[in-house]
């Protein structure tokens, strides 16, 4: 038996450490850590819930939109302020195009180099190269010439004796199953999409200044003016040109995306029974329309059962901190209520620097929260589940066409490929539903309905004394949910329940594994020295926060260095 | 100045392909590469003329090694890279720099990727640019971020101590930032509080203008030593101007038209934020000529004030976000009808004297950018 400890993990938003045992080639147990501790709900509490959004959004640079959303949401939630349509169809346009960018950056640059051996693609021919990607789509950028300049293009890189981020990888790792010709593609639309992501995500900019942190949120609405004779508001010509980048998003996802992921998928089916969870999966449901009404169902699936969908009642949720580096100040074995959330720290692990974490005590700075005293995943597959066993017309009839393209069941989606492969739906199904959103919002422009904020309550004398609220959010990464305590117009206590909480989280009072530890039991690890299988499930949740893993025995808990070729 | 030859001095001749070879096999034509050079060339406030200088320079310069760390951060200084367009970020880690490592896009992890770290600040010390984005923590030890079991205080010295030079990338890593914001639970400190007396350049915003980043390095490969800052460690080339001296709204401010209500008519028509609590008059930052996404927007032509990003402690000094900002010359009798905060005042006053004693101080024979100094008194 050996313990492997993974820190940094890399290709990943922020600071991740797994430590796992390994016996017989597979994992049996696993523990998952963050850390890094900013406190910014300690530092929120007294000031203006009007700037809340602007400071959360600080929370995460990557899905830099959701904590905003869930901001305003949670104090106009508070405070009951119902905002314009307008300013509704554009957050949605700014959600959508948030998740539909960030699958892609996370499918090509954070996750491909899990399944991509980019080395073995300069063996590739590129003419079989361009036979393969014209079977797969008519994206067209296929021919045999584009092939060879990136597969020169990378000779070049290589020669140059220098690999910069690509150096010290698992290239020629066994579990790499590619052929040299996928490699290569993959490879050519990993540049590609380096490219389409900045161009795509301009939509952010002409809505709201520029992005990362985009700056145009407002509790009651947004603060892009609306005028189509004006140079200085939202306009035709502005309209016209987030169209044109939707389109531009929505072609990449359906003509390159969607078969990439096909394609690959096909080499790792045995992926699909590898990587799954506790099988409890919970979504918070988003996009609404002007009345309200949500577009991704909201609900809960429990054991894997695609049959029943629960309701969500946000008092049943509450977070632990039994293995996270917190006291609260009743005591432990006891889950709070975000509104009556502490985030006092007190950090208890080794003093550093330290070789292991004592995984049977406090690990983390990420909390356990947990529904109703049970472990939840989110994201993209949570939110899939719940909208396909609620019957969603658009999700079932794209998950029907994954499944039946790759030749699998249902049952292939509780897995890592199922995660990855739910990332893609998701995308797919945003790429394709928000431009629908900018054509409500042109057709409510061309009424004269220009309104973007709703400024009844902008004033905080207007506001009672003490309010509470709650702001619920599907990011990119799954269920997203602030709670907000306002008293005397300044926030009294503030806390954001994110998906990667749900996701890394350590242990409960009740030892129960967070997600990220229960679905890497039973991941086949090839050479403990190079953990690539770890890498593969932990990516497929799309992690928002940074790790590392190293390797050590169990009973001497010395660490194995991992040799570099 | 052209002269400065990166390779020639460091050790790093070895490596036979430079910026320019690179990007010719990566099919940049090389009027694509001169068109490059200008835009660079602007972006650092320098006239036209030297962009055949820029293009000498990037033609030797044999891809530089540079390590990135992230700290606690958000990894939105990152995204901003990321964004890049002129370089785009495949040039940038392709052919201009050797980015060997950094966390979020390398892919070796856990000990390789710590292992790569190790390689670049060996066998290149002294010579490796490092960029730090997000606060080091020092309060208990330092055990509010750590990476492979070792501090983010103890990982800056070592790594920052041994560079040629570092750049601090975002407002975290330039002041603190965010979790230095009161009342700083874990003792969130700068890369200039951390390791004091190294050569740095801070590039501070929330996040990161990507153009003034990849200007920062051409800037190191042209003229091969840093530019010129002000007394808070930024560049002059782009943070010399206060925003309010160079935004395009600044007619509506001299002529008294305001946006009075979100959504207002002098909202829609672009008139002056300042009313709905602009911090344009306090910060020194070229967002209204340089702007974001490939010069798309910027804050206040979206219709959103400045909130005061590039500026340190802004957190602090310059919130709340939508109260007006007291003494504004220019203003008039509601200025001094309208004081809301001392701090806020403050903050104000210690923005303009800083500019002024840098003023004093920055008197250099040789400067490139000699005359961009001069409105911001």
């Amino acid at each position: 038996m050996a313990k492997i400890v993974v820190d940094p993990i890399t290709r990943i938003e922020g600071h991740l450490r797994i430590e796992a045992e390994v016996n017989g080639g597979k994992i049996t147990d696993a523990w998952s850590s963050s850390t890094m501790y900013r406190g910014i709900e300690k530092i929120l509490k007294g000031r203006d819930p009007r700037d809340a959004w602007y400071w959360v959004q600080r929370i995460c640079g990557v899905c830099t939109t959701v904590h905003s959303i869930a901001s305003i949401r949670a104090v106009e939630d508070a405070l009951k302020i119902k905002i314009p349509p307008n300013a509704q169809l554009i957050r949605n346009i700014i959600m959508g195009i948030q998740n539909v960018q960030d699958h892609v950056i996370h499918f090509y640059h954070l996750h491909a180099l899990d399944w991509v051996d980019v080395v073995s693609g300069l063996k590739a021919d590129p003419v079989k190269t361009s036979a393969l990607a014209a079977s797969l789509s008519d994206w067209p950028n296929n021919s045999a010439t584009y092939f060879k300049g990136v597969q020169d293009k990378v000779k070049t890189f290589v020669a140059s004796g220098r690999l910069g981020p690509f150096a010290n990888a698992y290239w020629g790792h066994p579990a790499y199953k590619l052929p040299p010709e996928a490699n290569l593609m993959a490879t050519a639309h990993y540049l590609e999409a380096l490219d389409w992501q900045k161009d795509v995500i301009k939509i952010h900019a002409i809505l709201g200044s520029k992005n990362p942190h985009p700056q145009t949120f407002l509790v009651g609405g947004m603060s892009i003016p609306i005028d189509p004779d004006s140079q200085n508001a939202l306009n035709a010509d502005k309209l016209i040109e987030i169209k044109r980048l939707l389109k531009k998003a929505q072609d990449f996802v359906e003509k390159v995306y969607i078969p990439d992921l096909l394609a690959i998928a096909s080499f790792y089916k045995d992926w699909a029974a590898i990587g799954g969870g506790d099988g409890n999966y919970l979504c918070y449901g988003d996009m609404p329309d002007a009345n309200g009404n949500l577009w991704f169902p909201a609900g809960i699936i429990l054991k894997n059962d695609l049959t029943k969908v629960y309701p969500v009642d946000q008092k049943k949720i509450a977070e632990y901190v039994d293995h996270s580096w917190y006291e609260y100040a009743g005591g432990a074995g006891k889950g709070l209520h975000p509104w009556d959330g502490e985030s006092e720290a007190k950090y208890t692990g080794p003093k550093p620097p330290y070789e292991h974490l004592d995984t049977d005590k406090k690990y983390s700075w990420v909390k356990s929260p947990r529904y109703d005293e049970k472990t939840m995943e989110v994201g993209p597959l949570a939110r899939l589940l719940v909208a396909y066993g609620s019957g969603h017309k658009e999700t079932k009839a794209a998950v029907d066409m994954v499944l039946k393209k790759l030749g699998v069941g249902p049952a292939a989606l509780f897995s890592t490929l199922g995660r990855t492969a739910a990332r893609g739906i998701d995308c797919l199904l945003l790429a394709q539903q928000t431009p629908k959103y900018l054509d409500e919002l042109i057709a409510n422009i061309g009424k004269g309905d220009y309104r973007i904020h709703n400024g009844e309550k902008w004033e905080p004398s207007s506001w009672p004394t003490e309010a509470s609220g709650y702001g619920w959010h599907e990011a990119p990464r799954g269920a997203l949910g602030h709670w907000i305590k306002i008293k005397d117009q300044k926030i009294l206590n503030y806390q954001a329940v994110v998906p990667s909480t749900w996701n890394a989280s350590p242990r409960d009072a009740k030892g129960q594994r967070g997600p990220y530890e229960a679905s890497l039991i039973g991941t086949p690890v090839a050479d403990p020295n190079k953990p690539l299988e770890i890498l593969r499930t932990i990516h497929s949740f799309d992690p928002c926060l940074a790790c590392a893993v190293h390797v050590m025995d169990v009973n001497g808990n010395e660490v194995v260095k991992v040799k570099v070729s | 100045m052209g002269s400065q030859k990166f390779g020639k001095k460091d050790g790093l001749e070895k490596y036979s392909y430079s910026v320019s070879d690179l990007l010719k096999a990566r099919g940049v034509s090389r009027r694509d590469f001169l068109k490059f050079c200008s835009a660079v060339t602007a972006a650092l406030a320098l006239p036209v003329s030297f962009a055949p200088k820029v293009a000498e320079a990037l033609e030797q310069a044999k891809r530089p090694p540079v390590v990135w760390l992230n700290f606690q951060d958000c990894t939105g200084d990152t995204e901003a890279l990321l964004r890049s367009a002129n370089p785009t970020v495949a040039e940038i880690v392709l052919d201009i720099l050797s980015l060997d490592y950094h966390e979020t896009i390398m892919a070796a992890a856990g000990h390789q990727a710590e292992e790569a770290l190790e390689k670049t600040i060996t066998e290149f010390k002294g010579k490796y640019l490092c960029l730090v984005e997000g606060s080091i923590s020092t309060k208990d030890n330092g055990v509010y971020c750590c990476i492979g079991g070792k501090t983010s205080m103890s990982i800056a010295k070592k790594v920052c101590g041994g560079a040629a030079a570092t750049i601090a990338v975002g407002t975290c890593a330039a002041y603190g930032g965010i979790a230095a914001a009161s009342p700083n639970p874990t003792g969130a400190v700068s890369v200039k509080e951390a390791v004091p007396g190294i050569t740095l350049i801070n590039l501070p915003g929330c996040p990161v203008n990507a153009d003034i980043l990849s200007a920062s390095f051409v800037h190191y490969l042209v003229f091969g030593k840093i530019p010129a800052m002000d007394a808070l460690g930024r560049p002059l080339f782009a943070y010399g101007k206060l925003i309010h001296n160079n935004c395009e709204r600044r007619p509506h401010f001299d002529a008294g038209q305001y946006v009075e209500k979100w959504g207002d008519e002098g909202h829609r028509k672009g008139f002056c934020l300042y009313k709905m609590g602009c911090k344009g008059p306090a910060t020194f930052h070229n967002c209204p000529t340089q702007r974001y996404n490939e010069k798309t927007s910027w804050p206040v032509a979206a219709g959103h004030g400045c909130v005061g990003c590039s500026e340190p402690n802004f957190w602090d000094t310059m919130s709340p976000m939508y109260k007006r900002l007291p003494n504004v010359p220019g203003f008039g009798i509601e200025s001094t009808a309208d004081k809301i905060g001392l701090g806020m005042v403050g903050g104000v006053a210690a923005a303009f004297a800083v500019h002024g004693a840098m003023n004093a101080m920055r008197k250099k024979p040789d400067s490139e950018d000699k005359d961009n100094h001069s409105d911001d008194k």
